[in-house]
């Protein structure tokens, strides 16, 4: 197994009185992992981010980054962790340049090195042309893309990603992700919090559902979509007919068949398209069509936080 | 902690609020350094040691002087370069990426301070040395030794008053969320102790101590008295008294009671030496500190305690 970069071991943030922000929380997120972070709004999910930064102390239970503390280590912590916050802010007077060269500054990276990487790093994420032009011109995608790049510059091992595709358009977000993608490929390991599913779905290797504060399915995407190692087939038949049903459900590995109509849907242990068309076939029975069904996070979320609740 | 100054410090010179200001303030010195030359022939008599510091403090007819600008302008001052200061960065988003840099929480508002603190150095020092090297061309008459200690006295007084306001304005920018909110707060109680507090204190001392014209002169005396001390609640008397007593040696007491036995007794005129007039405004200047302290102990210990939220 690979090693652990982020570790929390029953991670609780109770805010007042009585509101748990987030409950009991366990996580293991491995290096060079891109990891979703899923969740309705409100659901824990920055609270979490915000104490693996140390920038709020947990109620109760630990996190640890790289092997540091960050309730206690919090400076340390900064060095090696990248947070890009939802809505990122920027000092609206000052150029993108100069706003990245205050992070070089608190980073303590010497002019020398923060010169040129800052310029290759506007080049890359597209801004290039504005370099010169005070933040406040700045869309929201810019501002998204002036964030990573900002996150960047101090070359964390970690990434937080804060909804960083919130707001902005169709195109920009293609920008954004695969930028994000881009980060993962050099090897930071990105924690990517979004409840835009299909977003997460293209970047992420694995995901973790977090639904009022409690972390109901962790893994990778395509075993969760899976309901129990199940696996649905769908196939169109033109002529149905009962000797069809009875068939297909002779098939080793097939579980149960249901037939609605002209669709005949087969849930098996395994991928038995093959089987499935030549037994529909050896019938005399037409197949028009047949699909899998795809691991689809949006069934798998809407699956587990109906489940949680 | 060095970044966050130098950082805040570039942005306030740059800013068009500093312009403004300074622009403000130079104009208000222009103009005190113009009635001062109109009229401080006829305040310097011939015994006079200290002509040079009259520039500072000489009135005309109905015209106010440069100290009184100055006691005008440098909370305007403290507060324009203060009230915004946390709470903008809180409202543009950049707090929290800010929080996530690898310094410590304090830093940022050190820095911001100290930012703070220079600017208003600078634009104290500069106006002051813009008064005096004007008046010493047009009046001719060089600042003795003792004169230039008093300046530069009231520089550090005028600092530290400046430095209570920016600090009264910082601590309005921890606790709310709204800069306008925070703006609106400093300059009420900044109205309230320039303008109301005089008039209060009098009303209240007449309350307490009721004086006619058939009153004793005792009674008199304490009425003044009980005045002058509710009014030192407010750092607006205390800092006037302050410059008061640095800028004019003849008075050579704070204390208004007696100020006028003084002048009826002839006490008035012979100026008081430096160690005395230092230790004169000694109270003053320590609980100027101390409020400065205050409100900036009280805003740092909130800003280091304040929970980052999401929500």
């Amino acid at each position: 197994m690979a090693q652990a970069v982020v570790e929390t071991k029953d991670l609780t943030k109770v805010y007042g009185e009585d509101f748990t922000a987030v409950n009991k929380l366990n996580l293991h997120i491995q290096e060079g992992e891109v990891f979703g972070f899923l969740g309705a709004n409100g659901a824990g999910k920055t609270t979490t981010l915000l104490m693996m930064l140390g920038l709020t102390e947990p109620t109760s239970g630990s996190v640890s980054v790289c092997g540091l503390d960050p309730s206690r280590q919090p400076v340390d912590v900064k060095r090696i962790v990248g947070y890009l916050p939802e809505r990122v802010g920027f000092y609206e007077d000052l150029t993108a340049a100069q706003n990245l060269r205050y992070t070089a500054d608190l980073n303590k990276i010497t002019k020398a090195v923060a010169e040129p990487k800052i310029l290759e790093l506007l080049e890359t994420v597209g801004l290039k042309d504005v370099v010169d032009h005070p933040v406040s011109t700045y869309s929201r995608g810019m501002k998204q893309r002036l964030g990573l790049a900002d996150i960047w510059l101090k070359e964390p091992k970690l990434a937080f990603l804060d909804e960083p595709t919130t707001g902005i358009d169709p195109n920009g977000i293609d920008y954004v992700l695969k930028l994000i993608s881009g980060m993962g490929k050099r090897g930071i390991t990105i924690i990517f919090c979004s409840h835009v599913l299909p977003q997460v779905q293209r970047i992420c290797s694995r995901v973790g559902i977090l639904s009022k504060g409690v972390l109901v399915a962790d893994g990778p995407i395509d075993t969760l979509g899976r309901d129990n190692e199940r696996y649905r087939m769908e196939a169109e038949v033109d002529n149905m007919s009962p000797a069809v049903v009875e068939a297909v459900k002779a098939i080793p590995g097939v579980e149960d068949v249901e037939a609605q109509e002209r669709m005949l849907i087969v849930t098996a242990s395994s991928d038995l398209r093959g089987q499935v068309s030549r037994a529909i076939i050896d019938t005399g029975a037409l197949l028009l069509g047949m699909r899998i069904e795809e691991f689809n996070l949006e069934r798998i979320y809407k699956r587990f936080s109906k489940e949680a609740q | 902690m060095y970044a966050v100054f130098m950082k805040e410090l570039s942005d306030h010179l740059s800013s068009r609020r500093f312009i403004i200001l300074f622009m403000l303030v130079f104009l208000s010195a222009m103009f005190a350094i113009y009635i001062a030359i109109q009229t401080i022939r006829s305040v310097v008599g011939p015994t006079t040691e200290t002509i040079f510091i009259k520039l500072f403090t000489t009135s005309g007819d109905n015209l106010p002087s440069f100290l009184f600008f100055l006691s005008l302008f440098i909370p305007i001052v403290g507060i324009a370069l203060g009230f915004d200061a946390i709470n903008n960065e809180r409202s543009s988003g950049n707090l929290s990426r800010l929080m996530s840099q690898p310094i410590y929480r304090d830093s940022v508002i050190n820095g911001k301070f100290l930012a703070g603190l220079a600017v208003l150095a600078i634009m104290v020092v500069g106006v002051v040395l813009i008064v005096g090297g004007l008046g010493l061309r047009i009046v001719g008459v060089p600042p003795n030794g003792e004169e230039i200690v008093r300046l530069m006295a009231f520089v550090f007084v005028s600092l530290i008053y400046g430095a209570f306001w920016m600090a009264l304005a910082v601590l309005f920018s921890v606790f709310f969320k709204r800069t306008a909110t925070s703006m609106l707060a400093s300059l009420a109680v900044w109205i309230f102790f320039f303008f109301f507090l005089a008039v209060i204190a009098g009303g209240v001392a007449d309350a307490i101590i009721p004086v006619d014209a058939n009153s004793s002169v005792e009674a008199l005396a304490n009425n003044a008295t009980l005045e002058t001390s509710l009014s030192r609640i407010s750092p607006c008397t205390l800092y006037a008294e302050a410059t008061m007593a640095l800028l004019t040696p003849e008075v050579g007491t704070t204390n208004t009671t007696m100020m006028v036995l003084g002048a009826y007794s002839g006490r008035m005129g012979n100026p008081l030496p430096l160690e005395s007039s230092l230790l004169l405004v000694w109270p003053q200047i320590v609980t100027i500190i101390a409020l400065c302290a205050i409100c900036f102990g009280v805003s740092y210990i909130r800003f280091m305690r304040e929970e980052i939220r999401s929500i």
